[in-house]
């Protein structure tokens, strides 16, 4: 799936995919040395595109593992511990691997009036989870998540790279029930 | 006009016309729709002359804080010498705000517009919009936007032919409410973790790469179009002397229509709530209403009355914030809600103040402690006493934000606090 992106929207693509080669080389392929290429060319320094290559690291293996950084830290020129430091502050770089459906159950205040514990709740349940954990299968971790910025539309869910609204504890078994396609994606 | 709901009230509609257009987002339908003339208009116009424009507009900053963004673009130097750039803040955040993510998912070209008329009122060469991680749905939309712009020729060496280049990227976030405070943002943008730095220098005199830098809320940046379009005097005939202009209101909470509305500024408070939100459901009462997001503070129902402009929250004792109200209804409970505002300023605490990174961890352990019924009469003096501490003395306004709804409901709804200390055993001291 050989794709080329305009340098523009090159390091801001979608990095929390059900879809992932844990295995999968960063920077090996000309496909790989291009898109780093794109994303270098929009910066003034290299070190600018250090997010940028930790979504790409995610969206590819799923989740960005020391060795990951260590690679990133030698093509951005930075030392692996500043790339840690950087990758530990942000809750959307996972630092282990993530089950391939990762449910973000928004608990802030507007979710939390209309009914968000609930909800989270029953994810956990239906999931046979704790907050966090993943299912032994590998298909679902679920999370309680910080305000994501869907307010009017609560419960808010975020599950990978798309938004469920207005989410109910009633609409939790059909949501599951749609994550795995026939592919077993 | 709104979306998810259709606001059948007379208002206007400079953002949110399109809203619900599902064919409004690409170039085509954007251009059917009136989509870069504004910019057309402002290639033939001297940066300054657009500043001047949006300056006597009064348009001010949508992002929280409400400065005047004429002025702001003012405080760019006039004669650069080296790069300017341009910050787009789209890391929506604040409890309570979903309008940045509604005019990218339905309008993108609308901010791309937005971004590159202020690149040239400011002298920037480049444009960085920063997106929060999370907006995954709205990034695919935007990603493609920005590369129909680029390929039609607003965007690029010669923005629609003028000579004049604007390169404009995408650049997204990955969890971290305090990336959506300027300087914050900026230390991101440049591949740090986002803690926000000391002013000044201001981000005008050094900004992001060490550059003069204007960061400008979405919002903000989409409202430019149509002020260069249509002129100064025509943004100011809705709103007040102070607050000229339309605003997004993000209604959410216990409310009958939650969504997103475009309303002149000063409507009563009351009357977004009960009038264009249809109230709390099933008639229930209003007991409590954050008005600008989570970091406001709270109003009681008496207290609706307000005018819903700048100086009218102030006045009010509150603020307009993100325009954000959240309703509490007469079911709804001020502790456990407090701790769950509480606990998300403590968990997106960047950790470089003591006072904020101490303190929000301590406001939420006591409020949880409160909540289970395990609290202290004390815990009540002990929460004054962190708002004290708090306030004005670190970095940045993470702390200063929780402490506005904490003090208030502390103010204001102390009965309830109080009944819960009643459940205690160990309140006999």
């Amino acid at each position: 799936m050989s794709r080329r992106l305009h340098p523009a929207v090159a390091g801001a693509q979608p990095f929390q995919l059900a879809e992932r080669d844990p295995d999968a080389p960063l920077f090996d392929s000309e496909e790989s040395r291009e898109r780093l290429e794109a994303i270098l060319s929009r910066y003034p320094n290299k070190r600018a595109a250090l997010l940028p290559l930790l979504g790409y690291a995610q969206e590819i293996h799923g989740w960005i593992s020391t060795g990951d950084m260590e690679e990133i830290a030698e093509v951005l020129e930075l030392t692996p511990a500043y790339v840690w430091s950087v990758a530990s502050f942000y809750t959307m770089y996972n630092k282990h691997p993530a089950g391939r459906h990762m449910i973000q159950v928004c608990t802030n205040i507007s979710c939390h009036l209309n009914g968000a514990p609930r909800v989270l709740e029953e994810f956990l349940e239906q999931t046979g989870t704790v907050e966090g954990e993943t299912t032994q299968d590998g298909r679902f971790t679920v999370l309680e998540a910080e305000c994501l910025g869907a307010c009017g539309f609560a419960t808010a869910v975020q599950i990978n790279d798309e938004y469920h609204e207005n989410v109910t504890p009633e609409k939790v078994a059909e949501i599951l029930a749609s994550l795995d396609g026939p592919q077993g994606v | 006009m709104a979306y998810p709901y259709r606001d059948d009230r007379e208002t206007t509609t400079i953002l949110s016309r399109h809203m619900g257009e599902p064919e409004a987002r690409s170039l085509n339908g954007w251009l059917e729709r009136g989509g870069y003339e504004a910019l057309r208009k402002a290639v033939a116009m001297e940066p300054d002359e657009i500043t001047d424009v949006v300056k006597e507009s009064g348009l001010r900053g949508r992002g929280g804080a409400g400065f005047p963004t004429g002025m702001k673009w003012s405080f760019m130097p006039s004669e650069p010498s080296g790069p300017h750039y341009l910050c787009a803040n789209a890391d929506e955040s604040e409890p309570g705000a979903f309008k940045d993510r509604e005019i990218m998912r339905w309008t993108p070209h609308l901010l791309i517009e937005g971004c590159i008329i202020a690149a040239r009122a400011i002298r920037a060469q480049h444009v960085y919009i920063y997106v929060r991680g999370e907006f995954f749905p709205v990034i695919r939309i935007l990603n493609q936007a920005v590369v129909e712009a680029y390929e039609a020729g607003y965007l690029g060496e010669s923005v629609c032919e003028s000579g004049w280049g604007c390169d404009l990227t995408v650049h997204i976030g990955a969890g971290a409410y305090i990336a959506g405070e300027e300087t914050g943002l900026m230390s991101s943008l440049m591949g740090g973790r986002a803690e926000p730095w000391m002013k000044p220098p201001f981000p005008a005199q050094r900004g992001v790469f060490g550059a003069p830098t204007t960061v400008n809320n979405v919002e903000t940046l989409a409202s430019v179009p149509g002020i260069v379009m249509n002129g100064s005097a025509w943004y100011r005939g809705w709103g007040s002397e102070k607050s000229p202009g339309t605003k997004m209101w993000c209604c959410s909470g216990n409310l009958t229509k939650p969504g997103n509305y475009e309303l002149e500024l000063g409507l009563p408070l009351r009357e977004i709530i009960d009038e264009v939100c249809g109230g709390p459901p099933e008639g229930r009462k209003v007991k409590a209403v954050l008005p600008g997001g989570s970091s406001t503070a709270f109003l009681t129902a008496d207290e609706l009355d307000c005018v819903t402009t700048y100086e009218g929250l102030q006045e009010a004792g509150s603020a307009l914030g993100t325009a954000s109200p959240i309703v509490l209804d007469e079911t709804a409970e001020i502790v456990p809600a407090m701790r769950r505002i509480a606990q998300f300023y403590a968990h997106e605490s960047c950790g470089q103040c003591v006072q904020c990174r101490e303190g929000t961890a301590w406001i939420t352990k006591i409020l949880r402690r409160i909540e289970e019924g395990d609290g202290e009469p004390r815990d009540l003096e002990t929460l004054y006493d962190l708002c004290d501490q708090l306030t004005g003395r670190t970095i940045c306004v993470l702390a200063d934000s929780v402490v506005f709804p904490l003090r208030s409901s502390l103010d204001k709804f102390r009965h309830e606090y109080e009944a819960l200390m009643r459940r205690s055993p160990t309140v006999a001291t």
